[in-house]
């Protein structure tokens, strides 16, 4: 029952990403896009670049490496960067290790994951961003449900939940004091359901991870983990050959894979709206507590 | 979910409402129904909501466990701050600004109403309408939320009796004609037993209207927009440094009130300049006409002076250009409003500096009477200001249209947004 002046939801979640994305390039200096390599970042490049065609994006993207990554998003971002004509800034987490900035986790539940927020706020104070966009959604997580748009960080990169700025209608306050940055989530209101939908649209290619795929893997916990070098079985643990696919992309050490036979985005979308269970459910490092996120957040993680 | 299909998702619309309340108004029970009943609560949420009431040694699977996301807000079983939640149906998908209801959070409320197409009101059958409920449809109101539903909760315990709803129905509405309401809907409701609110009751025979799931997927939100009066604000000054684009210079923004066609004579503020659409761009495509709240690329035949808080309007519809701004303001902040204070004002596009030239009153939010006498405008206070800026803004009543009637007023010390206000 749409008449002309109706917008579908995609259109009134694009348009808003887009005016959030514009906001961020009018008030601040030094901003920067966060690239993980995941669905969402690739969707928020994508409203990145409609937002300012002809031209090219007036900011890097930025990249956080684990050094534990799948091969095909690396591929796949070199590729993208290419085809843009975007500029890549990498903040490596080896680097963090290798200079003693961070120690690294031991034992077979080791993960990189949380040595991230070290080597990113390193890389925003090294090129003095200030304003880092992400692809976080309100969605996700119950502590992400309260973030803001314009999400204010202080001199040490910190997130206060209960002293966040009031947010109203479509004004966005990115003022600050030197020192401080914003983390900005154009792509705050959409869910996992949009953001397929809105990759189904759009035809915007995906790694070839996110589809089905034969895969040497363990499994932990109900989990299943993927077979990698640096990857440590526990006892009763043992690899074997599934048809499986992500549904999201992290680094390798946290990202759950799904049994899956979905071969193409139509089949991705129908699997989604049968399943029961969330995306993050299969994240290692949310099942750590109940407030596992908003501890991460507050330190000044994604 | 599984009624999803990759079919007909471009014909789903977007719903944004607000739900004010606390624990005791089954606000929690009533969005907990609305997401589990429309399948949107995954089964590791559920056990995750599960575990934590156990924990917390609750008899009762506490729904309240989702929505509050906040450590503090589970520790002390409130909600403090907005949360936003997202279902969808076949029909409609759906975002929820969820907000406290006491009046000590009465910005939080008005935070969650400045976004909202819909509120819902919930009304305790069994206390009919009250102080809360009077607060809660004053900041609807006052923001300007179009379509107000009100439910009439716990019908289970009044005997699902008609009488008592027909009661409410009719106080409710005569206490809503001192108020700006549109449109108001009433649905009798048990969220804890789920009588209309997913599926019709078979308690209420006598209710003839829809279950509320169906109230929100039919609400018509097509001319929640201002398609009249034409207003572009300027954001972004797109100039490609490239061989192919040279001579490209287009005016990037959301359109902020009514229609917008290719050939359309428009006038620039302040320059008053005048010139016509070359053409309106998405991405690679050019569109014939844009409207709000659209984020398009506008092109103009003549190469003149435009940036960032400029704004497009046509010659025979002009907003308001003036310094001198009478406001409804809610005040967002412990450090109270300083008249003759000096702020920073947002509003569209464009930043200025204001002087707070006088609190004229404020008003009981409970009772909607003026307070006379205090006029000190304190957090959640809700007053009429007049304001002076440095510098003319191009405002619409709050009223007419929401985007060009909104500003915030920004501390210059601590750079915090301390105060909302709607143009009058």
């Amino acid at each position: 029952m749409r008449n002309s002046y109706n917008l579908t939801h995609l259109e009134e979640l694009e348009y808003e990403s887009i005016y959030v994305i514009r906001e961020v390039a009018a008030q601040f200096e030094r901003p920067a896009l966060l690239f993980s390599g995941g669905k969402d970042s690739i969707v928020m490049t994508h409203l990145a670049v409609k937002a300012f065609y002809p031209a090219k994006l007036p900011f890097p993207l930025v990249h956080i490496d684990t050094g534990h990554n799948f091969e095909e998003t690396i591929t796949y971002r070199d590729e993208l960067v290419k085809s843009i004509g975007a500029r890549l800034i990498v903040g490596s987490v080896q680097e963090s290790i290798d200079t003693g900035r961070v120690t690294e986790e031991k034992g077979p539940t080791a993960s990189r994951n949380i040595l991230q927020t070290t080597t990113l706020l390193d890389t925003i104070e090294k090129y003095k961003f200030d304003a880092a966009m992400g692809g976080g959604r309100r969605d996700e997580e119950k502590a992400r449900a309260k973030e803001r748009f314009f999400s204010h960080r202080d001199e040490f990169g910190q997130w206060d939940p209960k002293n966040q700025r009031p947010e109203l209608w479509n004004i966005f306050n990115g003022r600050k004091n030197p020192g401080e940055h914003f983390r900005v989530f154009p792509i705050s209101n959409w869910t996992e359901m949009d953001v397929w939908q809105y990759i189904l649209k759009e035809k915007i290619e995906l790694p070839n991870l996110y589809f089905t795929h034969q895969r040497e893997v363990f499994n932990r916990d109900g989990q299943w983990l993927a077979k990698a070098p640096f990857m440590m079985l526990k006892d009763g643990e043992y690899y074997e050959t599934k048809t499986v696919r992500c549904r999201t992309i992290g680094d390798i050490s946290c990202t759950g894979l799904t049994l899956s036979t979905a071969n193409s985005l139509e089949d991705i979308i129908s699997e989604i709206a049968a399943t029961r269970v969330t995306e993050r459910g299969g994240r290692a490092d949310d099942l750590r507590s109940e407030a596992a996120m908003e501890d991460r957040k507050k330190e000044g993680y994604f | 979910m599984s009624e999803f299909s990759t079919k007909g998702y471009l014909d789903m619309e977007l719903l944004r409402f607000t739900t004010a309340g606390s624990v005791d108004d089954g606000k929690s029970t009533l969005i907990g129904r609305l997401l589990y009943d429309s399948k949107s609560i995954f089964e590791d949420q559920l056990e995750a909501v599960k575990r934590a009431s156990i924990r917390r040694g609750n008899e009762h699977v506490d729904l309240a466990l989702l929505t509050d996301g906040l450590r503090a807000e589970r520790e002390q079983g409130i909600t403090i701050d907005v949360a936003y939640r997202y279902f969808a149906t076949p029909k409609r998908k759906f975002i929820i600004a969820d907000t406290p209801g006491h009046i000590q959070y009465t910005r939080n409320m008005v935070t969650g109403a400045s976004t909202a197409n819909a509120a819902i009101i919930l009304i305790d059958a069994r206390n009919g309408v009250t102080e809360q409920t009077c607060r809660h449809s004053y900041i609807a109101s006052l923001l300007r939320i179009p379509h107000v539903i009100a439910c009439i909760n716990k019908m289970d315990l009044v005997g699902y009796s008609e009488e008592t709803f027909r009661s409410i129905e009719k106080t409710y509405s005569e206490f809503a004609q001192k108020l700006d309401i549109p449109d108001i809907r009433f649905v009798p409701i048990s969220a804890l037993h789920g009588d209309n609110v997913v599926d019709a009751s078979t308690n209420m025979p006598w209710y003839a209207g829809g279950t509320l799931r169906q109230v929100l997927e039919g609400i018509e939100i097509g001319n929640d927009h201002n398609l009249v009066d034409p207003r572009f604000p300027v954001q972004y000054v797109i100039r490609p440094i490239s061989d192919e684009f040279h001579d490209y210079r287009g005016y990037a923004g959301r359109v902020a009130g009514g229609v917008f066609r290719k050939g359309d004579k428009v006038t620039v503020l302040p320059s008053m300049l005048g010139s016509t659409i070359k053409s309106i761009d998405l991405y690679k495509d050019t569109i014939e006409s844009a409207y709000a709240p659209m984020s398009v690329t506008i092109t103009l035949n003549d190469d003149i002076d435009i940036s960032r808080g400029d704004m497009l309007v046509k010659e025979e519809n002009m907003p308001q250009l003036t310094q001198d701004i009478d406001l409804m303001v809610c005040w967002m902040n412990e450090k109270p409003l300083q008249v003759n204070g000096k702020y920073t004002v947002k509003h569209t596009t464009r930043d200025v500096r204001c002087i707070v030239k006088e609190v004229k009153y404020k008003v009981n939010v409970n009772n909607l009477e003026q307070i006379g006498g205090d006029l000190n405008v304190g957090l959640n206070d809700i007053a009429c200001i007049s304001i002076r800026t440095t510098k003319p803004l191009f405002v619409d009543p709050y009223k007419k249209n929401r985007r060009t009637g909104a500003l915030i007023i920004i501390d210059e010390a601590t750079n915090n947004t301390i105060g909302v206000g709607m143009v009058l």
